[in-house]
């Protein structure tokens, strides 16, 4: 029988590991997610956020550690744990070989699902992708974007428990990328549990109630954006541009403004309480910066601070 | 959706039984979506298929028969050189086309198209897909089958209804095929890989007693060539053809038989190296 660890954990991960030959893809992670949650993996490509995704499908056999979807291990369960769960892939794999509306039905085929639920359920799934007038269509003539929300409308066919959405708006044109945020609230607010990876700050602050920064296979920080933030880095951020040639030469000049300096190639990141007033402390050294920026810390700070790196290289 | 889910919607219970993980028998929803691609994209490409066949007979059997005249047949009776190859071109046909499939086709949907990539984030198990793609393949190979017998017998080949027999037979002999192609398919990593599928399949084609006697090889390589699956697949057609049955048809029979079993076992036993990775 399967075992029922912790009931109260939708997934359960415990010292999760993928190697491929040497390669340590997952490299010993463990999170839990409790129904309703929305849980983010936030890292830089090849972090092995995809391969977490593939194990919690039980598409994707692991090396080691214990994992459990609803009570059940995706390896010994995989079609009964796959009913309950949506997923969306990085990469769109839909059925070229089908029309848009095919696809959908084909696909609730897959669950085994009867024609009688897929008829309505496909037209309603149409109209949430705004793909109505395209439901005879084949599908490479639609466009990146309404390939993306027919994925995610196929995702969706079996009301699924659980939604994995891997890189869902990555390709995405702003406005595209809002309309899915509100429709995954509104999955969130129904109670569906979203899985999400990202590598962009911004959607895993909008959509996320905790997240793991992942990094070379391994979780470096756990916690909600915000503590994220609040740990990691400082209220706010100091942005300056001097120019490729000198934005390294420079840093040393910028000594002690601030609490901390970061140096990139493109600019030189200042952490401060007061933007302001380090941006002031700067121009009374006589440096004049071609550009200057105060914002408040993000996501993407803490991923350079515990990294080192930047999120998107 | 409109519903709030609660705990209680998270509990799922599951029964065990026997392959639960690979196998969820919905292989009919894998049939059905092979049925429906068909139909829409590529249908053309199904008719193609048909004619290879009738092209070898019309251009070996008609051309290159006028030169060889009459053969000595599998009962000792003189027939055309076209109905002496024409069992064996389906035999060939019913070969290339399972191991195109089961190969070639399960290859590119694999790693190109991504199709089982999505297939298997559904309820359905890899053994599912496995066995829909085998049934499609052999779906494929008895509307061949069909259509070459009618050709044969357009042609005046065909003598004796137990000819019909090669219908099933080819069906048969493309199953043992395609339940070893996928099995080999799970070795294969790179196009270069799978060329040497070709490598294999021509060699076999042209020398397994297709288009001359097995009697004109020394004894070794005859022994050779009578181990290797097409031969007996060739001797299987031909002598249904002229409805001829020997102690070697039951022998010919079985080795598919076996073929297949071996081929199901490896092909469930690599499943998991070919889907689940």
């Amino acid at each position: 029988m399967p075992n029922q660890t912790n009931p109260n954990y939708v997934i359960s991960a415990d010292r999760l590991t993928k190697h491929y030959g040497n390669f340590a893809a997952v490299d010993g992670i463990s999170f839990d997610v409790p129904a309703g949650e929305s849980f983010g993996l936030l890292g830089p490509n090849g972090a092995g956020k995809s391969t977490t995704m593939r194990m919690i499908g039980g598409v994707s056999q692991r090396t080691s550690g214990k994992l459990t979807i609803m009570g059940l291990d995706p390896e010994q369960h995989g079609p009964e744990v796959r009913a309950h769960l949506g997923v969306v892939p990085q990469q769109d794999n839909l059925d070229e070989e089908l029309r848009v509306r095919d696809n959908l039905l084909v696909y609730g085929r897959y669950f085994g699902l009867p024609m009688s639920y897929l008829k309505p359920k496909a037209d309603e799934l149409l109209e949430f992708a705004q793909l109505t007038d395209k439901a005879k269509a084949k599908v490479d003539s639609l466009s990146g974007g309404m390939k993306r929300r027919l994925t995610i409308a196929r995702s969706l066919i079996n009301e699924p428990k659980i939604l994995l959405l891997d890189e869902p708006t990555t390709g995405l044109d702003p406005q595209a990328r809002h309309i899915l945020w509100d429709r995954l609230f509104r999955l969130k607010e129904s109670g569906v549990t979203l899985i999400l990876t990202t590598h962009y700050m911004d959607e895993a602050e909008q959509l996320c109630d905790r997240l793991v920064v992942v990094d070379k296979g391994q979780i470096m920080a756990e916690g909600s954006p915000a503590t994220l933030i609040r740990e990691h880095s400082t209220r706010e951020v100091l942005e300056l541009r001097f120019g490729s040639e000198r934005n390294t030469t420079v840093a040393a000049d910028l000594a002690g403004i601030g609490e901390r300096l970061e140096s990139l190639p493109d600019r030189v990141l200042i952490y401060t309480h007061d933007g302001e007033s380090a941006l002031e402390q700067v121009t009374a050294r006589g440096l004049h910066p071609i550009t200057s920026l105060v914002r408040r810390s993000s996501l993407e700070d803490v991923f350079l601070r515990l990294t080192g790196r930047s999120l998107v290289d | 959706m409109s519903n709030i889910l609660t705990e209680e919607d998270y509990r799922v219970q599951v029964k065990d039984r026997p392959f639960s993980a690979l196998y969820a028998r919905n292989a009919k929803a894998v049939i059905a979506r092979g049925l429906m691609a068909t139909k829409s994209s590529n249908w053309l490409i199904m008719v193609s298929g048909f004619f290879e066949p009738v092209l070898y007979l019309i251009s070996m059997g008609v051309g290159l028969g006028a030169l060889v005249g009459t053969v000595v047949g599998p009962g000792g009776e003189e027939i055309s050189y076209a109905a002496y190859i024409a069992p064996a071109l389906l035999a060939v046909s019913a070969m290339n086309g399972a191991v195109y499939d089961s190969t070639w086709n399960v290859f590119f949907k694999m790693n190109f198209a991504k199709l089982y990539q999505g297939m298997l984030y559904t309820s359905l198990g890899p053994l599912d897909v496995a066995i829909g793609e085998i049934f499609l393949a052999l779906l494929r190979g008895a509307l061949y089958a069909t259509g070459f017998t009618a050709v044969m017998g357009l042609m005046g080949l065909i003598t004796t209804p137990w000819a019909l027999l090669m219908v099933p037979a080819s069906v048969l002999i493309a199953f043992g095929f395609a339940s070893f192609g996928m099995g080999i398919t799970s070795y294969m990593k790179t196009f270069q890989q799978m060329d040497w599928i070709n490598f294999v399949m021509l060699p076999m084609f042209l020398f397994s007693a297709t288009f001359y006697p097995l009697s004109v090889y020394p004894q070794g390589i005859q022994w050779f060539i009578q181990a290797l699956p097409l031969w007996h697949g060739v001797e299987l057609l031909r002598q249904l053809s002229v409805g001829i049955f020997t102690p070697a048809t039951a022998v010919h029979i079985t080795y598919y038989l076996v073929m297949i079993l071996v081929g199901m076992v490896l092909t469930t036993a690599r499943l998991r190296k070919l889907f689940l990775k």
